[in-house]
């Protein structure tokens, strides 16, 4: 089996976490202040009122207490004034690979992202520190009308709708972490899909954080107009470093009347990086909005993606899975608001934790009281590997309309003996037999993606069993 | 019926054996040669030792040998682990098939074909073929590819698809632990002419361990072994399988007490 050759030869690591020389353009310094928020805003030369909001937000960070859920220890442990709060490694925002700089272009052609590109994807955008250094869509998809940038540029081509939109799903007073990357936020994706258009292919964003104590505050606005379809796709890593690192996102969808947004992340950041991010969509009448959530790496990941059923006989679907290892604890989850009638959700968690790892499912279910016949279905699926992994499952519904009909199932399982003994007697080691195991866990998930990423989740995984039979 | 009789060739040689879960013996002392070409039964009444037997060939991590030894052509099979048995050629059909959740029928078949038989066998059209014409013989429909290894199986499907990893595995010694239980009469004949068709006259041997004679009709063992308590009290030829289905277990033990075996 190549896949777990490779594993074998690959004992304990974890693949992404080298690191480029850092040749900064422009660099701040560490720590962060409202100087800081002006000179980033002014340095990207944007209108007035986004610098108002970045100060709204900035205030409102510094006022908001830390959440007092997930992790609260660990989330204390973060420093604000270590971090770096914008880092610049690239002059522009190349459309041919040829002119990104070496280092740079290395370190995605080692992650794979322009071969991908040219198999399978109909965009992609690169992000490495605080700015997209790659940036490029079909020309078909521009034709019809489709917008696809790095966010700073969808502000700077097309002020009107970002206006419109940006923070119109997430408002800057959402939480802390939102507030912080509305404050400071630098690239992500900004995505316009015209009226009946169907973007067949994915889209992928790439984000790559290569500097120490680096905090990387992407922005992502994905509308869906009428009827149309996108499958917007996201794939991360990080270097391994003892200091930590700080990744804050805020993501945006809006799904308009009869369309369909399809959201999916594999994230694999070093486990020295916070992952700290906001991920809500608006779901207008008969339109669809899905997340599709992997989690793998991170030192702790504090992560619900939540759809707003505002429109009548909209659904929403979030898929996730979770893995924790050794010091990573995975806080991930979902949350689906039922605000019209004949919505209906489904949810389905796995999460896998190992060695000392710790997996927690945090689910809100809201059905408001004028939503009638809305449906809602939540499984919760929790794998613990060894003793002194843990588990833990915190489902809320709260069902303000009888019509209602709600479905919930959970289950915590352990791999067995005899389990592990069968497939071993067909020849497969206590690894492979172990990993077969685990991706079988995860194939729900892993089905709901795109090929490719299906096959590198479970090589991941292959990697992440090594090692943990004692 | 051709014995390979020939002294080196011994397939399978278990002397002495004794063995137990925690501090519970239940293998007192086994003593069984197979020869390549062979098939053997052993019967025995549920809680006489059978799969203990069963588990101990293939290397159960729970089940411990005490004393004695266990080897395969010569090698020692008790050194090995339980992969590398699999690897050596011993196959075992389960009594109670595990289930996967999420792991792919076709996907595994290929992976244990890989990884049993090398690469090259679980690659392109051959191996199709020979999965195709597998299933056929034994009335598994396509469709049985892409379910979950185990998973909402009826016990006949389950013991079907142990004989299917058994034909594509090619094992050296196919041992087959209550594989007939739990499958009807159509059933029984499938596998056994399954284990005919992998075993018979080959450089294959089988161990049949069951508790009834039914699907030794249809396999016509050369040799059938009576355990009884962790002991082997009785050997002979098919005849000794009918002779069990007439009189039962106690008049083995009865005859067993007057020879002084048990």
């Amino acid at each position: 089996m190549p896949a777990n050759q490779d594993a074998m030869e690959a004992v304990g690591d974890y693949k992404s976490g080298w690191h480029d020389p850092e040749n900064s353009t422009i660099r701040f310094d560490f720590g962060l202040s409202e100087e800081v928020v002006r000179e980033i805003s002014a340095l990207k030369g944007e209108p007035e009122w986004m610098t108002d909001i970045r100060i709204k937000a900035y205030r409102h960070f510094i006022e908001r207490p830390m959440p007092t859920w997930g992790n609260t220890p660990m989330l204390h442990e973060i420093d604000f004034d270590s971090i770096c709060y914008y880092l610049r490694s690239s002059k522009a925002t190349e459309k041919d690979w040829d002119e990104v700089p070496d280092d740079i272009r290395n370190t995605f052609d080692r992650l794979g992202i322009p071969e991908a590109e040219q198999k399978w994807l109909s965009g992609v955008t690169a992000q490495y520190e605080s700015e997209a250094v790659y940036h490029s869509i079909r020309e078909d998809l521009e034709k019809q009308g489709v917008i696809f940038l790095d966010m700073d540029s969808g502000l700077r081509e097309h002020p009107e709708i970002v206006k419109e939109w940006f923070c119109s799903v997430v408002p800057l007073t959402d939480n802390k972490f939102a507030a912080l990357n509305t404050a400071v936020w630098s690239g992500g994706s900004f995505i316009y899909v015209p009226k009946g258009v169907h973007v067949e292919m994915p889209v992928q964003a790439y984000f790559r954080i290569n500097a120490k104590n680096m905090g990387q505050f992407e922005r992502t606005l994905i509308i869906a107009d009428e009827g149309s379809s996108i499958h917007y796709v996201e794939g991360c890593t990080a270097p391994t470093y003892s200091t930590d690192s700080l990744h804050s996102a805020v993501v945006e969808l809006i799904a308009l009347p009869g369309a369909h947004i399809r959201y999916s992340t594999v994230q694999n950041w070093s486990a020295n990086v916070y992952n700290l991010v906001t991920k809500r969509g608006i779901a207008h009448e008969n339109s669809k909005i899905e997340w599709v959530d992997g989690n793998i790496g991170s030192k702790l990941t504090m992560k619900y993606p939540s759809v707003i059923l505002k429109g009548e006989g909209s659904h929403a679907e979030v898929i996730s899975v979770a893995y924790s290892g050794e010091g990573q604890h995975q806080d991930a989850g979902a949350k689906i608001h039922h605000l019209a009638s004949n919505t209906t959700s489904k949810i389905l968690s796995k999460s896998i934790s190992k060695n000392g790892g710790r997996g927690s499912y945090r689910g809100l279910v809201k059905v408001s009281p004028k939503a009638e016949n809305c449906k809602l279905n939540v499984v919760c699926d929790a794998l613990i590997l060894d003793e002194g992994s843990r588990s833990d499952t915190y489902p809320t519904m709260e069902v303000a309309n009888p019509t209602a009909r709600c479905e919930h199932e959970a289950s915590v399982s352990k791999v067995s003996d005899n389990q592990l003994f069968y497939l071993m007697s067909r020849g497969h080691s206590e690894e492979e037999a172990l990993a077969m195991i685990v991706n079988g866990f995860f194939e729900p998930f892993t089905r709901e993606l795109p090929m490719e990423y299906a096959v590198e989740l479970n090589q991941l995984m292959a990697l992440e069993m090594e090692g943990s039979i004692g | 019926m051709v014995h390979g009789e020939s002294g080196g060739g011994t397939l399978l040689e278990i002397s002495n054996l004794h063995a137990g879960i925690e501090d519970k013996q239940i293998l007192r002392g086994i003593d069984l040669s197979i020869e390549p070409g062979e098939i053997h039964a052993i019967m025995g009444r549920n809680g006489s030792g059978k799969t203990t037997a069963a588990n101990i060939i293939m290397g159960h991590p729970d089940f411990e040998v005490e004393s004695g030894r266990v080897m395969l052509s010569g090698e020692d099979l008790l050194e090995l682990e339980t992969w590398e048995r699999a690897r050596e050629g011993v196959f075992l059909s389960f009594q109670y098939p595990q289930a996967v959740p999420g792991l792919q029928v076709g996907n595994f078949l290929r992976k244990s074909v890989a990884s049993i038989r090398g690469e090259e066998s679980a690659k392109g059209a051959d191996f199709r073929n020979e999965l195709n014409e597998a299933m056929d013989a034994l009335g598994i429909p396509r469709s049985f590819l892409s379910r979950y290894v185990n998973d909402g199986f009826s016990g006949g499907e389950k013991k079907r698809f142990e004989i299917l990893q058994m034909l594509l595995l090619k094992p050296r010694l196919a041992i087959l632990d209550e594989t007939d239980s739990g499958l009807d009469i159509d059933g029984i004949k499938t596998v056994a002419a399954g284990v005919n068709a992998a075993i018979r006259g080959g450089e294959s041997a089988a161990l049949i361990i069951t508790h009834y004679s039914r699907i030794l009709e249809h396999v016509k063992p050369d040799k059938v072994h009576v355990l009884i308590d962790g002991r082997i009290v009785a050997s002979g030829g098919p005849e000794l399988a009918t002779e069990l289905e007439n009189n039962g277990y106690d008049w083995i033990e009865e005859r067993g007490e007057a020879e002084g075996v048990a």
